[in-house]
C-alpha cells in the first residue's frame, strides 16, 4: 500500500443537536479513511475548529446558534468541502440545487450520505468553491435582506448589524467595512455586498462606495462632475455621478 | 332574471292565480249590464291573459324603486303612474279587441256596447297592477334573503376554510423532520428511547389533528398539546430546554380556540432556546386579567379577563430567521377574527427577554361545543 492512499481525510461535524451528530458520526464510521477530528455545537465553534485544525470535510447545519451554517461557510473560507445538511428550508435547497452544492436532508439516508460524500471527496483537490456570498443571497427569501455581515479578523469572529454599518469601500480583492469608529476588512466584491443590503437603508453612490442613508447628512459639489457626501461622522465619501442621480431621486423621495 | 317568467313553475302557479281575477273580472262585466254571457267571456279572456303577461313589467318598477330606500311618496308616484300607463294599454288593446270581434257575425255590435266598460275596465287594471307590484316586492324580498343568506353561508365556508388551513400550517414541517431525525439516530443508540420519542410525536400529531374541528377547547387541552410539544422538543434539546409553568387551576376550564398556545411556545422555542448554545428558558403563565373582578369561580364567565403569557430568553444578537413570527400573526389573526376588540395580543422584546401576551374574555366551555 502506498503511502498516499494510507492518509486519512479528517471531517468536522456542526449541528447544534446531538442527536443531529450522532447520526453524521454514525454514518462516518464505516469509513475507516475518515477521521473525525471533533464536534461543534455551534457556529463560532465551528469557525474556532476549522481555522486551528484544517479538516478536509465540513458536515454544516443551517439553523444554528451564534452563526448559521452560511455564515460559518463565509468565514471559513474555501479550502474546506462542505456538506449542508437541513431539515426543511425550501429557500436554501433550491440555492443549494443552484450552486451545486452538496447537502443531505434529515432525516439522513444512508445512500444519499454516500453520494454526498464521495462528490465531496471528488471536489477535495479542486479549490472550486462555492461562490459564497452568492450561495447565501439565493438562499434568502425574496425580499429579505442580511441583517447583519460577518467578518474574520485573525481568529476573532465580528458581527456586524446593518443598522450600524456606515460604508462600504472597496480596496482591490476586499471591501472595508465601517463600522461605528472601526474599519473592518473582508475578502468580498462590493457588488455582493451591495446586493446583499437592504436597498431601503444603504445606496451605491460610487463605483467603490455604499453608503448607508441615514448616514448622510450633507451632499456637496467636489471637481467638475462630481460630488462628496459628508457622513455624521465626518467622514467624506466620493459621490460619482450616475450615484449622485440616485442618491438625489431616493433623498427627494424620502422628503415628499 | 324574472322571478316568474324565468321558472316555469312559478309561473303556472302565477297563472293559477290569475283564474279567480278572470272569473271576478267576467261577472262585473256581463253584470255591468249590456253584454251577453259569450259576450262578456270573449272580450274577458283574451284581455286577461294578456293582462297577466302585462303585469310582470311590475318586477322592473319595483327593483327600481326598493322599498328600504325610496321615499313614500316616490313609491306612490313611480307606481300609480306605472299603473295607469299600463292599465291604460291595455284599455287600448281592449277597444282594438272590441272592433275586431264586432267585425264577426256573432258579436255584431260589440265595440258599441262594450264602450261604458272602458272606465270600470281602466280602474279594475289599476287595482290588479298595484297587486301585481305587491306580489313582486315580495317575490323581491324572498330573494334577498335568500341571497343574503347565501352570501353568510359562503362567509362561514370561507372563514372555516381559511381556519383549517391555518391549523394545517401549524404543525411546523422543520419540527417535523428533525424530530424524525432524532429518532433516526436513537434507533442505533437508544432502541427504547427511539420507540418512546415515536410515541411522543404520534402523540402531538394526533392531538394537532383532531383540533381541526373544534372552535373551542378547554385550555387544559391546549396545555396538554403544549406538554405534547415540549416533550418532543426536550428529546431534541436535551439539557438545553428548561421550562417553567404557572398556572391558575381555576382558569383550566376556560375555553380558548385550539392552537392558541402551542404556537407561541414553538416560537419560543424556534427562535428563543435553539439559538441558545448554553440553553434556555421557556415559561408558560395563565393568570386572571388585572381588569377581572368578582366571581372567579365559574357560574359568572364575563366577569374575567384570561391572560396567557408565553416568555422566553433568546440570543439578541442572532438576526430573525427565515419565518419569523408566522405563528404569532396566525394567532393574532385568529383571536380579532373570534374576539374582535375583546381579545389582546401584545408582543414585547426587553433585552434578551421576549414575551408575548394574550388577553382574552375567561369564558366557560358550553356543553354544546
Amino acid at each position: 500500500m502506498s503511502g498516499e492512499a494510507a492518509r486519512k481525510l479528517t471531517a468536522l461535524i456542526v449541528d447544534d443537536e446531538e442527536l443531529a451528530r450522532a447520526v453524521i458520526r454514525e454514518m462516518l464510521n464505516g469509513h475507516s479513511e475518515i477521521e473525525i477530528l471533533g464536534e461543534c455545537g455551534n457556529g463560532f465553534e465551528a469557525v474556532k475548529m476549522v481555522s486551528e485544525r484544517k479538516p478536509d470535510l465540513l458536515f454544516l447545519d443551517i439553523q444554528m446558534p451564534k452563526l448559521d451554517g452560511f455564515e460559518v461557510l463565509e468565514l471559513v473560507g474555501p479550502d474546506v468541502a462542505v456538506i449542508f445538511a437541513t431539515a426543511y428550508d425550501q429557500h436554501a435547497l433550491r440555492a443549494f440545487e443552484v450552486h451545486a452544492v452538496d447537502y443531505l436532508l434529515k432525516p439522513v439516508a444512508a445512500d444519499r450520505f454516500e453520494a454526498a460524500l464521495e462528490r465531496a471527496k471528488q471536489r477535495l483537490g479542486t479549490p472550486a468553491s462555492p461562490p459564497v456570498a452568492e450561495l447565501a443571497m439565493a438562499a434568502r427569501e425574496p425580499g429579505h435582506y442580511a441583517e447583519r455581515i460577518v467578518v474574520k479578523e485573525g481568529t476573532r469572529v465580528h458581527i456586524i448589524p446593518a443598522a450600524k454599518l456606515d460604508y462600504v469601500e472597496a480596496q482591490d480583492d476586499y471591501v472595508a467595512l465601517a463600522s461605528q469608529g472601526k474599519k473592518h476588512l473582508k475578502q468580498q466584491t462590493i457588488s455582493s455586498v451591495e446586493a446583499m443590503l437592504d436597498p431601503k437603508n444603504f445606496l451605491r453612490i460610487h463605483r467603490s462606495c455604499i453608503v448607508n442613508l441615514e448616514r448622510v447628512t450633507k451632499v456637496e459639489p467636489y471637481g467638475k462632475d462630481s460630488h462628496v457626501a459628508i457622513l455624521s461622522d465626518g467622514a467624506r465619501l466620493p459621490v460619482s455621478r450616475a450615484g449622485y442621480a440616485r442618491l438625489r431621486s431616493v433623498l427627494d423621495g424620502q422628503a415628499r | 332574471m324574472h322571478p316568474i317568467l324565468g321558472h316555469l313553475r312559478q309561473l303556472g302557479l302565477y297563472l293559477l292565480a290569475w283564474i279567480p281575477l278572470t272569473a271576478i273580472l267576467l261577472y262585473v262585466l256581463k253584470s255591468s249590464g249590456g253584454l251577453g254571457w259569450m259576450q262578456a267571456l270573449a272580450m274577458d279572456l283574451p284581455l286577461c291573459l294578456v293582462y297577466a303577461f302585462m303585469c310582470l313589467s311590475a318586477w322592473y318598477s319595483c327593483r327600481g324603486a326598493p322599498l328600504e330606500s325610496s321615499s313614500f311618496s316616490r313609491l306612490t308616484l313611480t307606481h300609480l303612474m306605472g299603473a295607469l300607463v299600463i292599465s291604460g294599454i291595455w284599455v287600448v288593446i281592449a277597444k282594438g279587441l272590441a272592433s275586431a270581434l264586432a267585425s264577426l257575425d256573432v258579436f255584431h255590435g260589440l265595440d258599441q256596447r262594450f264602450a261604458p266598460n272602458y272606465p270600470l275596465l281602466l280602474a279594475s287594471g289599476v287595482m290588479i297592477y298595484l297587486l301585481a307590484v305587491a306580489l313582486h316586492y315580495v317575490l323581491l324580498s324572498v330573494e334577498f334573503s335568500r341571497e343574503m343568506e347565501k352570501r353568510e353561508i359562503q362567509a362561514r365556508v370561507l372563514a372555516r376554510d381559511s381556519e383549517l388551513k391555518a391549523l394545517k400550517a401549524q404543525v411546523n414541517p422543520h419540527f417535523l423532520f428533525n424530530s424524525l431525525n432524532s429518532i433516526s439516530a436513537l434507533t442505533s443508540i437508544d432502541a427504547g428511547r427511539a420507540r418512546e420519542m415515536c410515541i411522543l410525536l404520534a402523540d402531538f400529531l394526533r392531538r394537532t389533528l383532531g383540533l381541526g374541528e373544534k372552535v373551542l377547547i378547554p385550555l387544559r387541552e391546549e396545555l396538554e398539546l403544549v406538554h405534547s410539544f415540549l416533550s418532543v422538543e426536550k428529546v431534541r434539546f436535551g439539557a438545553r430546554l428548561t421550562v417553567e409553568e404557572t398556572v391558575v387551576p381555576e382558569a383550566l376550564a376556560c375555553a380558548v380556540p385550539p392552537l392558541l398556545l402551542q404556537p407561541l411556545v414553538e416560537n419560543a422555542v424556534a427562535h428563543g432556546i435553539s439559538n441558545l448554545t448554553e440553553g434556555g428558558w421557556i415559561r408558560v403563565g395563565v393568570s386572571w386579567g388585572d381588569g377581572s373582578k368578582g366571581d372567579r369561580d365559574g357560574r359568572d364567565g364575563s366577569a374575567g379577563d384570561l391572560l396567557i403569557q408565553v416568555e422566553n430568553n433568546f440570543d439578541p444578537e442572532m438576526p430573525r430567521r427565515r419565518g419569523h413570527g408566522v405563528g404569532l400573526v396566525n394567532v393574532r389573526q385568529r383571536l380579532a377574527t373570534r374576539y374582535g376588540d375583546r381579545a389582546r395580543f401584545e408582543v414585547r422584546t426587553e433585552g434578551d427577554r421576549f414575551r408575548v401576551s394574550v388577553r382574552l374574555p375567561a369564558e366557560k366551555l358550553e356543553p354544546l361545543l
